[in-house]
């Protein structure tokens, strides 16, 4: 089939950016739509232009690398979904396709279609773990968990950190993010010393970065690629003020 | 090159707890006095420098993603093994030990692997403590499946996702050390050369991905976690950016590159589509558990599945290997794959697949069990293939998966240069010739959890360093000639993309270094190579610049690397005369087919030492003693 393309271009950082177009021709509907671009790109590099830069790894899905917004969704429009999973046979000969980075204020843009989500990053480093030093666990099977409870944490703790969720909220807000590491971790009996003292601070640290709130649009549960359920912003939010409410922070100073 | 293996003196159970208990120690004042490089942060590098850094030394990290999160081992599906016998199946260290040796086909170092199986509880422990959620059973304890090449079933998993939990796992521990100041973390950093002072692993030199700033970083020792280099195919079912250039220009310095042939052909991937192609998924292994593989017994078969009734199916696994039947380890797996595609009773528009059916397990488990037990590998399977495997067979085909050749590494884990460490995928020293399924992430974390926090130690207390400055020649150096090879790529200026002429080098080296393999056709691909190697430096384009963020520009670097190593590959497959593990020679079969090892004088591990770009590396071999286990044919009959 046959595809016109509009692409976001943008040098790097401080650049402008703008749209491109092309045309591409042949286009299989067995490709992947990251091969879709791979074919465009060597099209490009061939005729001596610079290719379109994306981002990418695994293209399985699960390394949460890729992702852009496609006609206004990002990863597209099938739900569940990563780029990477899309295929061309869910587009039609004639389509024209818009594709743009992801949009917030708190994922630059690096080039074209790739954005720096260390915001991200800051945040798990603020308190998104379990500290517990090697060779100091008990047992694994020393505390029971029902199977309900697990599979509870294991729907939060599959995401991929793509950045979809943010992507999509006209906030810009990072809350299905942050609400999904909280609850995997508040979920299990392994996160319970920590619950509160994580709460506090990842929350923090999400407010330090350029995200905005949360004003239930939902936009994030119905584009994320690993369907997480906003149910999980409820916790974050409880787990948050139980902690303040508790002075939870007060060994480590008076943030609240 | 001087191979000495380092074991521990004793009886096999005693030797790491024996080493322990004497190894010297780095104070804990003295630590922070310590810099050390990790380099790659998946389950090998992840866990080492999270748990390096709980120990108060100073390190940098470093990974080409954009977060350490997205590393590799987040691909990994299906499971880690432990021997923690859970099951009350008969399960113990020395079963798990002997499995993983038999399974290597007996090409593996018999103190190494003994230590991984004696971890792997531990691993677990460490693992759920961290909040990695493996499945549990409704009492609330631990699960298992079973995996290829083991009787008991000692796997634990996270749905089809083990490799991404684990993963979180220990990422969260490196985030808990960033945030506590010991690691320095460094993301969209490329390593692209080894810096060696007297002798001595003493830095790296890396590419900031962003800017394309090149940098130099000094340390008291390095470890490379770098994954392995599957993608010399091409099409494989590593993710896009694993490569080998930190491991080979590590060789390039004077490591040791221990069975460069070694690599796994994964029997269970979806079939390539078109020739657009850019990577291949894998199916869980797993999925042989309650999968039944077969094929049409009438060669240019064209009936659909269903209509193709069961007399005239052959279930050439379950026929051949009746006691292990679709169980039997990867390398057998594969090779009888190809075997059946290659009599043209292959499946699929391409000819190259086999069904895996589950329409048995559907009948006699009812479709919601087998969709708890792999839901997500069948929608994923569904998404790529546009077919619904709950109603039609699977079709699969062997994958270049995980590659057991890498750095060869002592006991300790270090390489023949001392103070440059090597764990996890990167390095030769556990599976041999062939690993077992759910074994690669049981390594990983063994090296960097238990393994390097203790011997890393013992290199650093006993060794004695000079200072070193990133301003002195030999980090200089290595930096200009990094600088000057990334001017020469961008100024080829040719034809070619570079994705193009990989392709090319990946199907050549699938048809003649892959699952089976020739003398004849190994040297002729050594030329080929070589001519195909002549046309990229002539041929390809390369756009842009230097200083900014260019993805062709890094493809190029890593692509160049691999066609050197497809060369030693080529040749150590050549030298290697017998079949063993995922390395099939023609010419060594026995009278049945199966792979025929020559024990008297091949129980080695071939190492090749660089000796220069215009003269042919040299192998050296180090003898594998087997003092604790018996040499037998494999057999999975």
């Amino acid at each position: 089939m046959k595809l016109t393309l509009h692409i976001w271009r943008q040098k790097n950082t401080e650049d402008r950016g703008r749209f491109a177009t092309f045309e591409l021709e042949d286009v299989s509907t067995h490709m992947s739509f990251l091969e879709m671009l791979d074919v465009l790109n060597h099209e490009l590099i061939e005729k001596g232009d610079e290719p379109v830069a994306f981002e990418h790894d695994c293209r399985e899905g699960i390394c949460g690398a890729c992702g852009f917004v496609i006609n206004g969704v990002p990863h597209g429009h099938m739900k569940g979904n990563t780029v990477c999973q899309l295929h061309m046979r869910h587009f039609s000969d004639g389509d024209e396709i818009t594709l743009e980075p992801w949009r917030a204020k708190a994922f630059p843009i690096t080039k074209d279609l790739v954005v720096d989500r260390t915001s991200f990053d800051r945040i798990l480093q603020a308190g998104g773990y379990v500290s517990v030093r090697t060779g100091s666990a008990p047992d694994a099977n020393a505390i029971p968990v029902t199977t309900d409870t697990l599979e509870h944490a294991m729907d939060f703790a599959e995401c991929i950190g793509c950045g979809a969720c943010v992507a999509s909220c006209p906030n810009g807000a990072a809350m299905l993010f942050v609400g999904a590491k909280i609850s995997h971790l508040a979920l299990l009996p392994q996160g319970q010393p920590e619950k509160a003292r994580r709460a506090l601070k990842m929350v923090e640290a999400m407010e330090r970065e350029a995200f905005g709130a949360c004003t239930n649009f939902t936009s994030c549960e119905a584009t994320c690629p690993k369907e997480i359920s906003i149910s999980g912003i409820a916790r974050m939010n409880k787990d948050f003020r139980r902690a303040v409410l508790a002075g939870a922070a007060a060994p480590h100073g008076k943030q609240r | 090159m001087k191979l000495d293996a380092r074991i521990p003196s004793g009886p096999l159970a005693e030797k790491w707890q024996g080493l322990l208990n004497e190894i010297k120690l780095v104070s804990p004042a003295n630590k922070r006095k310590h810099t050390v490089i990790v380099v790659g942060t998946g389950l090998a590098g992840g866990a080492a420098a999270a748990s390096l850094g709980e120990l108060g030394y100073k390190v940098k990290a470093f990974c080409y993603q954009d977060s350490a999160r997205r590393a590799h081992s987040i691909s990994a599906q299906g499971g880690i093994n432990a021997a923690k016998n859970y099951q009350n199946d008969g399960d113990s260290v020395y079963r798990l030990f002997y499995d993983t040796i038999k399974g290597g086909d007996y090409r593996a170092r018999e103190a190494n692997v003994y230590r991984l199986a004696e971890v792997s509880n531990e691993i677990i422990d460490q693992c759920v403590a961290q909040g990695v959620p493996f499945a549990r059973e409704y009492g609330g304890y631990l699960a298992n499946r079973s995996f290829g090449g083991a009787q008991v079933s000692r796997t634990f998993y996270a749905r089809g996702q083990t490799g991404q939990q684990l993963l979180l796992g220990a990422v969260s521990a490196l985030n808990a050390q960033v945030a506590a100041g010991t690691v320095d973390l460094n993301i969209r950093t490329e390593m692209l050369d080894l810096v060696v002072v007297d002798g001595h692993a003493r830095g790296i030199i890396t590419r900031d991905m962003v800017t394309g700033e090149v940098e130099c970083h000094v340390a008291d020792a390095v470890l490379l976690c770098t994954g392995g280099y599957s993608n010399v195919y091409f099409l494989s079912t590593n993710a896009k950016g694993c490569n080998v250039t930190a491991i080979w220009r590590a060789y390039k310095k004077g490591a040791g590159f221990a069975g460069p042939c070694f690599t796994q052909i994964h029997p269970t991937c979806i079939p390539q589509a078109g020739d657009y192609q850019s990577k291949l998924t894998l199916m869980s292994e797993s999925l042989r558990n309650d999968g039944r593989v077969w094929v049409p017994k009438a060669e240019g078969e064209t009936r659909a599945p269903s209509d193709i009734p069961e007399a005239e199916r052959d279930y050439y696994l379950e026929r051949i290997y009746p006691s292990f039947g679709n169980l039997v380890p990867r390398d057998v797996a594969s090779r009888n794959a190809k075997n059946v595609c290659d009599e043209g009773r292959g499946v699929g528009s391409s000819k190259r697949g086999v069904y895996l059916d589950f329409a048995d397990a559907i009948e006699r488990l009812g479709e919601d069990v087998i969709r708890a037990r792999y839901g997500n590998l069948f929608d994923m399977y569904q998404m790529i293939t546009d077919e619904d495997p709950y109603k039609v067979p699977m079709r699969i085909y062997p994958a270049p998966h995980y590659t057991m050749g890498g750095l060869w590494v002592d006991y300790y884990l270090m390489s023949t240069i001392p103070g440059l460490f090597v764990l996890g995928e990167a390095n030769f020293s556990d599976h041999g010739a062939n690993r077992l399924g759910a074994s690669a992430l049981m390594q990983g974390l063994a090296d960097g959890y238990f393994v390097i926090p203790n011997t890393l130690g013992e290199y650093l207390a006993r060794v004695k360093l000079d200072e070193v400055s990133p301003e002195q020649k030999e980090f200089t150096e290595a930096r200009n000639e990094i600088q000057d090879r990334t001017k020469k790529l961008l100024a080829i200026n040719g034809t070619r993309t570079v994705d193009s002429i990989h392709r090319e080098l990946g199907m050549l080296m699938l048809d003649e270094c892959g699952m089976s393999r020739n003398e004849k056709g190994l040297t002729e691909a050594i030329s080929k190579i070589r001519s195909l190697r002549e046309q990229f430096w002539t041929d390809i384009r390369v756009p842009g610049s230097d200083g900014e963020f260019n993805q062709e520009l890094e493809k190029a670097g890593r692509v160049a690397d691999l066609f050197e190593l497809a060369e030693l590959m080529c040749m150590d497959a050549i030298q290697r005369n017998e079949s063993c593990g995922g390395h099939f020679r023609e010419e060594y079969r026995t009278e049945e087919g199966e792979a025929l090892r020559d024990d008297e004088n091949f129980t080695n591990v071939t190492v090749w030492e660089y000796t220069g770009a215009d003269s042919a590396p040299v192998a050296h071999t180090e003898d594998l003693n087997f003092e604790f286990v018996e040499l037998t044919q494999r057999s999975y009959k």
